[in-house]
């Protein structure tokens, strides 16, 4: 829903920030409720990256609102600094760079550890603000007298002091913090952290270095909050030690909850809802103490039913009533559009010109899960442009061979050398910068992604390396990667799908989408893990003509059981058994190898193989 | 200040906090190991557990029924719970399962608010063990040793359960791996209903026996909460012995930094995961792979 025409939501929000003060007066909103929602929902757009975009659920994000508001707090009212925006800024920058020091920590796990880790230093954070920290933050006084912001423009001073004054000052920050989400959303980091919070696994194997990235997110979040903290202490002249409670923190978590995650507005719509009722269910209904059970009711009922939150609800009912049944449906098997002509992708530059040996090189590969051995000294080599098969019966140690040669596990003892350079122990990640990739036996993609969107993660890897801070970039300024996904589009033959999500193409299609997300990483080895698996013999014809079309100019290895297809492909097959090579040859040769007959069929050669 | 007996005296402490905080955290890691849920309402669950023996005894006026009561209304609580919400969010994403356990326990504890008002109630320690003991080098509040007793008891009868029963074997597989023990023809979704129940009574027994310790109020869950993830995540998700390891380290942390500073008390906690999560990403008994 953010990718709209240009600049609409950032025209929208200001148009509704503007008219704001003129209507809601008469919904009963107090211009202090107002500014309250404002400081939530700036909080909540960097906690939305984080949570909504990233995937990772923090319930510590007071730790940073605290600390931005009392770092700014302190200058403005202990420490004699005049300048309220500039201490704003500096708590912000305080608040960003404890966010990198916690989440060098936090991160180092995921899921629910990461929830855990961060409930903890959270609680920390308000303990020490409390204690050791007392002098500073004024413990449980909290930092009284925080000054109003000013600016002087020379001819004359503009004084925000509170009230609707002070609305047009958050407004712009709110607004300004809109337009820097909306980039960022937008950005190429944007997309990959959407990718993260799909499929970590597969963003990181297609070449993004994924903990830089949501390290980035986690400080965004951080910086987003500590800026909202300061806000609070200008907002009410006073900083409150409650901002480091964990009940900030958890009241974020559902504000963003209710009013949808993922939208960037989320927070804000969460923030009205929760402190309308708050008012509407103390004053109006007289309920006291038990509005908050009626909000964590509510809250409830709505994780339970409406995911994504009040405004998800929105879109989907927008999507009820006016009807927007434009999928297009699976494409017929029949048409076959001629083999993708294209000329094969650039292979990317190889590192070292002036190699020539075998574009890869293991010996001695042995991996042992305890006292299972998968695979027993392998030497294995592929030469520059050679297409190899690997067949052998199940449990053979093909998959685990594979995943060697990724890094994806490290093998117990050996050596693999790609392009003439050791990467033996190397992570996954950079084993994909360096051109060597796969496909997935079982498909790993992005399903909560589009088709295009997809290829682009995967596109984004090879043109922008495996990190970078390109934040206020839009995709399209990235260069070369319309061509780059529009040819691999072409390629697996989806062009006609590109837009359709990819948890509504058929199986066929998400096997050459699983393909395809491997090639638009330009991979100069590409390995494929049983591509034509679970096909009908149809699509395993067309998948077949799609790989001779993919290997001009290209390394590949591939397993399958296939062995009609399989031999038709390659030029050499090498044949694994019980974790070792048993032998490798020409496809006749191996055809006619007694040896591989009595591997498949058990010792029986003669009678039935013959 | 720092004396022999008040160093002895606040390693009871800890051993005594250590033992509760070590019954509430294998509660949550064998849910957690099982189902694959982290109960954030398992703070309320220990709150629960502790208002529910405190009206027992209101009536009663017998610390034994009410320690009963308390941990059978928890677990019947966990198996409602379990039964209406957390069965359909087993197919969720974690931030889900997360969200909503987050959101039950602010209902438990507002509603538990609302009826009992946020005033703090005491339940008296039972006759037999009120007062204090002479250790001959210092003397100490008897309940607390007892404390040390009874939970030391309800984390043998978890072990026997665990260990040495059927349904204990069941609950060990299904940590190991969930989707084989149900193909083995065992309905893995009444067990999951069990454990639950059996990992809320963990908290709400840890509830009541703490009541005479520590007087009661709606909020008491919470920092309970907190401290049970440090466990868990020191003594590693998923691991019964972890979490009894990491429950005694937290606990004695806790204290003996009070000694010093109470206020660094969670600085010192906080050191000493943050070391167990460098140096040991895992936990000090877990195993890799369990997220």
């Amino acid at each position: 829903m953010l990718k709209q025409r240009p600049f609409l939501i950032e025209t929208l929000t200001a148009v509704g920030l503007i008219v704001a003060p003129f209507v809601l007066p008469h919904l009963g909103f107090a211009p202090n409720t107002v500014n309250r929602i404002l400081v939530w929902g700036l909080f909540g757009l960097g906690f939305d990256i984080l949570f909504g975009f990233t995937g990772l659920l923090s319930f510590g994000q007071s730790a940073f609102y605290g600390t931005g508001g009392f770092v700014a707090a302190y200058l403005l009212t202990r420490a004699g600094f005049s300048n309220v925006l500039g201490a704003l800024v500096i708590g912000m920058i305080a608040a960003a760079a404890t966010g990198y020091l916690i989440g060098l920590i936090a991160l180092r796990r995921t899921g629910i550890y990461f929830a855990m880790i961060t409930v903890a230093i959270a609680e920390v954070f308000f303990f020490v603000e409390f204690n050791p920290l007392s002098d500073f933050t004024g413990g449980e006084n909290g930092l009284p007298g925080v000054p109003a912001p000013s600016f002087n423009l020379g001819f004359t001073t503009i004084h925000f002091t509170d009230g609707w004054s002070l609305y047009q000052f958050i407004a712009l920050c709110y607004f300004i913090g809109i337009i820097i989400a909306l980039r960022i959303v937008r950005s190429p980091v944007g997309a990959i952290l959407s990718a993260i919070r799909d499929n970590p696994l597969r963003a990181s194997a297609v070449g993004h270095n994924i903990h830089g990235y949501k390290l980035t997110a986690f400080v965004i979040a951080a910086a987003y909050a500590g800026f909202a903290g300061g806000l609070l202490g200008v907002l009410q002249a006073f900083m409150p030690p409650d901002a480091f409670t964990f009940d900030t923190s958890g009241q974020l978590v559902m504000q963003t909850a209710i009013g949808g995650r993922g939208t960037l507005f989320g927070p804000l719509v969460g923030a009205t809802v929760w402190l309308f009722l708050q008012d509407f269910l103390q004053s109006a209904l007289g309920l006291g103490a038990a509005w908050k059970l009626v909000l964590g009711v509510v809250f409830v009922l709505l994780v339970c039913f409406l995911r994504g939150g009040i405004i998800g609800g929105l879109v989907d009912l927008y999507g009820l009533v006016f009807g927007k049944h434009k999928r297009t449906e699976a494409e017929p098997d029949a048409e076959v559009t001629q083999p993708p002509a294209p000329a094969p992708m650039q292979a990317r530059k190889v590192e070292h010109p002036a190699y020539s040996g075998p574009i890869l090189k293991a010996t001695g590969l042995t991996k042992r899960y305890g006292g299972l051995v998968a695979n027993s000294d392998i030497d294995f080599s592929v030469n520059q442009g050679e297409l190899r098969g690997i067949i052998g019966p199940n449990g053979a140690g093909k998959s685990t061979f594979f995943k060697m040669l990724t890094c994806e596990v490290p093998p117990t003892s050996g050596q693999i050398v790609f392009g003439g350079r050791d990467i033996t122990g190397l992570k996954v990640t950079e084993v994909c910068q360096l051109g060597l990739t796969k496909s997935y036996q079982v498909n790993q993609l992005f399903t909560g992604l589009t088709v295009r969107q997809n290829l682009t993660i995967a596109a984004l890897a090879e043109l922008r390396g495996k990190f970078r801070l390109d934040l206020f970039r839009t995709l399209s300024g990235v260069k070369g990667l319309t061509e780059q996904v529009e040819h691999t589009l072409a390629l697996v033959n989806l062009t006609r799908r590109a837009d359709t999500p990819v948890s509504e193409l058929a199986y066929g299609e998400k096997r050459r989408l699983e393909i395809g997300l491997a090639l638009a990483t330009s991979p100069r080895l590409l390995l494929l893990d049983e591509p034509l698996a679970g096909m009908s013999p149809r699509e395993r014809v067309e998948t077949v003509k799609l790989l001779k079309s993919i290997a001009r100019g290209r390394t590949m290895i591939i397993i399958d059981h296939d062995m009609d297809s399989l031999f038709e492909l390659v030029e050499r097959v090498t044949v694994l058994q019980e974790g070792r090579v048993l032998v490798s040859g020409t496809p006749e040769e191996i055809k006619t190898n007694a040896a591989v007959q009595e591997a498949y069929l058990g010792g029986v050669h003669g009678e039935i193989a013959a | 200040m720092i004396s022999w007996p008040n160093l002895v005296s606040q390693l009871f402490n800890g051993l005594a906090l250590g033992a509760l905080l070590a019954l509430i955290s294998s509660g949550l890691t064998i849910i957690y190991g099982t189902l694959g849920v982290l109960n954030l309402a398992h703070g309320a669950m220990f709150m629960i557990g502790g208002y529910a023996g405190f009206v027992t005894y209101q009536y009663t006026e017998s610390f034994i029924l009410a320690v009963i009561a308390g941990s059978l209304f928890v677990m019947l609580l966990g198996v409602v719970m379990e039964r209406v919400i957390i069965r359909h969010f087993y197919h969720r994403p974690h931030e889900d399962q997360l969200l909503v356990t987050f959101g039950l326990g602010i209902c438990f504890v507002e509603l538990v608010r609302l009826i009992f008002s946020s005033q703090s109630q005491l339940v008296p320690p039972p006759a037999l063990f009120q007062g204090i003991t002479n250790l001959g080098f210092m003397f100490y509040p008897t309940y607390r040793l007892a404390v040390v007793g009874i939970v030391a008891v309800a984390l043998g009868a978890l072990f026997i359960i665990l260990y040495r029963t059927r349904l204990g074997m069941i609950v060990r597989a299904g940590i190991e791996d969930s989707v084989m023990v149900d193909s083995l023809g065992i309905n893995v979704y009444r067990v999951f209903m069990i454990v639950f129940g059996i990992g809320a009574m963990a908290a709400g027994f840890a509830g009541i026996v703490n009541a005479p310790v520590v007087s009661l109020t709606p909020g008491i869950g919470d920092d309970i909460l907190v401290q049970t993830f440090v466990v868990v995540v020191i003594g590693g998700v998923g691991s019964f012995p972890g979490a009894i390891l990491g429950g005694l380290i937290a606990g004695e942390i806790i204290s003996v930094t009070s000694m010093f500073n109470p206020g660094y008390a969670y600085v010192m906690l906080f050191a000493a995961m943050t070391l167990v999560l460098v140096v040991r990403p895992h936990g000090l008994l877990g195993v890799p792979g369990r997220e």
